[in-house]
C-alpha cells in the first residue's frame, strides 16, 4: 500500500505538483524559503485533515503533533501552522526575509550559518543565511517551524503532504521553493524546552480490540510478551515490526473495516503493524489492539526495540 | 449490532449485514448533524461503521443502545456530513471497453453482452469509500456475481476505470495500482479538492453505470 502516488496524469482538478507553490510565493506576504538541500525526505505538516476518512482520505499530519505544536508556540505561530518534518538526514534551507524559526524532535545538530543552534528555542535567521538541520544523535524525525508558517494552498483544510494518496504537496526537492506566510505574533518567552534522547527501547501501552477474537490466547501472550524490532520498511503509513508471529484463531478474510491511528494490524504472515498518520482510512486485516500513544515511534529508527504493555497483561 | 471498543477514543459497530451498515450510517450522520453525536470520523465499511473522535465512549456507547435505525428510512444521503444533497440516482456514463469483460463472462457463464446489460441494469449503492481518496466500493450485483481479483495486480490501473472485485463494482478516482477485473470505463471526475463534497459518489450515493 506504500508509494501509491498516482504515477500518470493527476484528474483535472487534483492538486499538480509544484502548482501551491508556485501559486501563492508572489502572494505570500512572509516571503520564501529555498530549499538548499532536501534531504531523504523532508515534508510539509501539519496537524493534518481530520473528517474526510469517510471518502477515503486519510488523516496526515505530523507524526508527532506535540513537537510541531511546539515549534509553532516558540516562534509565535498558532498550533496549527505548517512546519516542515524532517527525516534522519537533515535538510537545508535559505530564507529570503529574516526570520525566526525553531526546530523540536530529535536531538539534531542545527546551525544558522556557521552558528550552532538548539534544539527547542526561537532562533533569529538572518535575511539569506542558510539554516542547516544535522542528522540526529539519536531519533528520526525534527519538525522545523518558521514565523507565518509554510503557505502552501491548503488541500481540505490541510498543507500536509500525505505520502499514501498523494494529497497536499510533494516532498520537498533540491532546489525547490516553499512559500511562507506573514508571521501572526511575537516569539514565545521560553528559555529552553527539554530535549531527551530517543531510548533503544519503545514501551508502547496498548488496547486490545477491536478483533481481539481472531488471535488465539497464546497469540497474546506473545504480543505482551516478547520484543518486537522496529524494521526498514516503516514510514509514515505505519511501523512495521518483525518478532514472534502472532497465531490466528479464525482464518479467512475480514471485510474491509475502518482504521484508527495507532491500530495494530496483523496480516497474514502474523508480523504486527502499527498504522500512523498517514494509514489508509480502512483494511481488511484483523485489528489485535490500538497503541494508545504512537509519538515515541515517530523517533525510533529501524531496529529499535517495540514492547507492548496493557491493562489486560503485561502491565507493570 | 454489537459494539467493540477501539483504542480510548474510538467505537466500532459490528453489523449484521450492509443494510444495517447502511442504516446506522445514515442515523448516525442525522443525529450528528442535529447535534445529538459529537465525533470526528463516521466510518462506514463491508459490515462495520467506525466513530473515531470520540471524547467519552461509554457515553456513546450507551446512547446508541437507545438508538434505533430502521432499514428503508435512510433519506436523504448528506455529502460530507453536513450538506443534504438529495436522493438522486448518479448517473456515470461509461464505456463499456474493459479488458476483462471476457473473465467477466467467463465467471458469470454468460456472453460479453449479458455482462454488459446487467451492469447497466443495476442499481448500485456507495457502501463505502476506502483504498483511495473517492474510491467508492458499489454493491447491488446479485449475490453470486462475486468475482475474484486478478491473482496479480496491474502496475497501473487509468485514472477512470470501472472494475469489478468480489461483490463489488468500482471506479479507480486516479490512476493506481490495482487487481480487480475492468469491465470499462469513464470520463465522470469522481474525486475533486476544491468541489463539496469533494468525492462525486459519497456513502449512500445510488449509482447507474449508464452507457456513455
Amino acid at each position: 500500500m506504500t508509494g501509491t502516488r498516482p504515477a500518470g496524469p493527476q484528474p483535472p482538478n487534483a492538486p499538480a505538483a509544484g502548482s501551491a507553490v508556485a501559486g501563492s510565493a508572489v502572494a505570500g506576504s512572509g516571503g520564501v524559503v529555498e530549499v538548499r538541500r532536501a534531504g531523504m525526505l523532508t515534508t510539509v505538516q501539519d496537524l493534518g485533515r481530520p473528517g474526510w476518512a469517510h471518502l477515503g482520505v486519510p488523516r496526515s499530519g505530523a507524526l508527532d503533533p506535540g513537537a510541531l505544536r511546539l515549534a509553532n508556540r516558540l516562534v509565535g505561530n498558532p498550533e496549527g501552522a505548517a512546519g516542515l518534518e524532517i527525516t534522519l538526514t537533515g535538510c537545508e534551507l535559505r530564507f529570503r526575509r529574516a526570520t525566526t524559526v525553531a526546530v523540536t524532535g530529535a536531538d539534531a545538530s542545527v546551525h544558522v550559518g556557521e552558528r550552532p543552534g538548539d534544539v527547542g528555542r526561537p532562533l533569529a535567521v538572518p535575511a539569506g543565511t542558510p539554516v542547516r538541520v544535522g542528522p540526529p544523535r539519536t531519533g528520526l524525525r525534527s519538525w522545523l517551524a518558521v514565523a507565518g508558517g509554510i503557505a502552501v494552498e491548503p488541500v481540505l483544510g490541510s498543507r500536509a503532504t500525505d505520502t499514501l494518496s498523494g494529497l497536499g504537496p510533494p516532498p520537498l526537492h533540491d532546489g525547490g521553493r516553499l512559500p511562507v506566510g506573514a508571521p501572526a505574533g511575537p516569539p514565545a518567552p521560553v528559555d529552553v524546552t527539554p530535549t531527551v534522547p530517543a531510548p533503544e527501547q519503545v514501551r508502547l501501552e496498548l488496547r486490545l480490540g477491536p478483533r481481539v477474537d481472531w488471535f488465539t490466547a497464546p497469540a497474546l501472550d506473545r504480543l505482551f510478551g516478547t520484543a518486537y524490532t522496529l524494521t526498514p520498511v516503516s514510514n509514515r503509513v505505519g511501523a512495521r515490526l518483525s518478532g514472534a508471529p502472532l497465531p490466528r484463531a479464525v482464518s479467512g478474510e475480514l471485510p474491509s473495516e475502518g482504521l484508527v491511528l495507532g491500530a495494530v494490524q496483523v496480516p497474514a504472515d502474523g508480523q504486527p503493524l502499527v498504522f500512523l498518520a498517514d494509514h489508509p482510512t480502512t483494511g481488511g486485516y484483523p485489528v489485535v489492539g490500538v497503541v494508545v500513544d504512537v509519538t515515541p515511534l515517530a523517533q525510533a529508527r529501524p531496529g529499535t526495540t517495540v514492547r507492548f504493555y496493557g491493562p489486560q497483561r503485561g502491565s507493570r | 449490532m454489537r459494539i467493540r471498543p477501539v483504542g480510548a477514543h474510538a467505537l466500532l459497530l459490528d453489523c449484521s449485514d450492509a443494510n444495517q451498515v447502511e442504516a446506522w450510517r445514515a442515523e448516525l450522520w442525522r443525529r450528528r448533524e442535529r447535534g445529538d453525536l459529537d465525533v470526528v470520523e463516521i466510518i462506514p465499511a463491508a459490515r462495520t461503521v467506525l466513530l473515531d473522535g470520540l471524547t467519552d465512549p461509554a457515553h456513546t456507547a450507551a446512547l446508541l443502545g437507545t438508538w434505533d435505525p430502521s432499514p428503508g428510512t435512510a433519506g436523504p444521503s448528506p455529502g460530507t456530513g453536513g450538506t443534504d444533497i438529495g436522493t438522486d440516482v448518479v448517473e456515470v456514463p461509461v464505456r463499456y471497453d474493459g479488458a476483462d469483460l471476457p473473465t467477466v463472462a467467463g465467471h458469470w457463464d454468460v456472453a460479453v453482452p449479458t455482462v454488459v446489460r446487467r451492469l447497466i441494469d443495476t442499481e448500485f449503492r456507495v457502501a463505502f469509500c476506502g483504498f483511495a481518496p473517492g474510491f467508492a466500493y458499489l454493491t447491488g450485483l446479485p449475490v453470486g456475481l462475486a468475482v475474484p481479483r486478478l491473482p496479480t495486480p496491474r502496475p497501473r490501473v487509468p485514472a477512470g476505470s470501472v472494475a469489478l472485485a468480489g461483490p463489488y463494482a468500482g471506479i479507480y478516482p486516479t490512476a493506481s495500482p490495482g487487481g480487480w477485473l475492468l469491465v470499462g470505463h469513464t470520463d465522470l471526475p469522481l474525486f475533486d479538492v476544491h468541489a463539496d463534497p469533494p468525492a462525486r459518489l459519497t456513502p449512500g450515493t445510488r449509482v447507474r453505470l449508464v452507457p456513455a
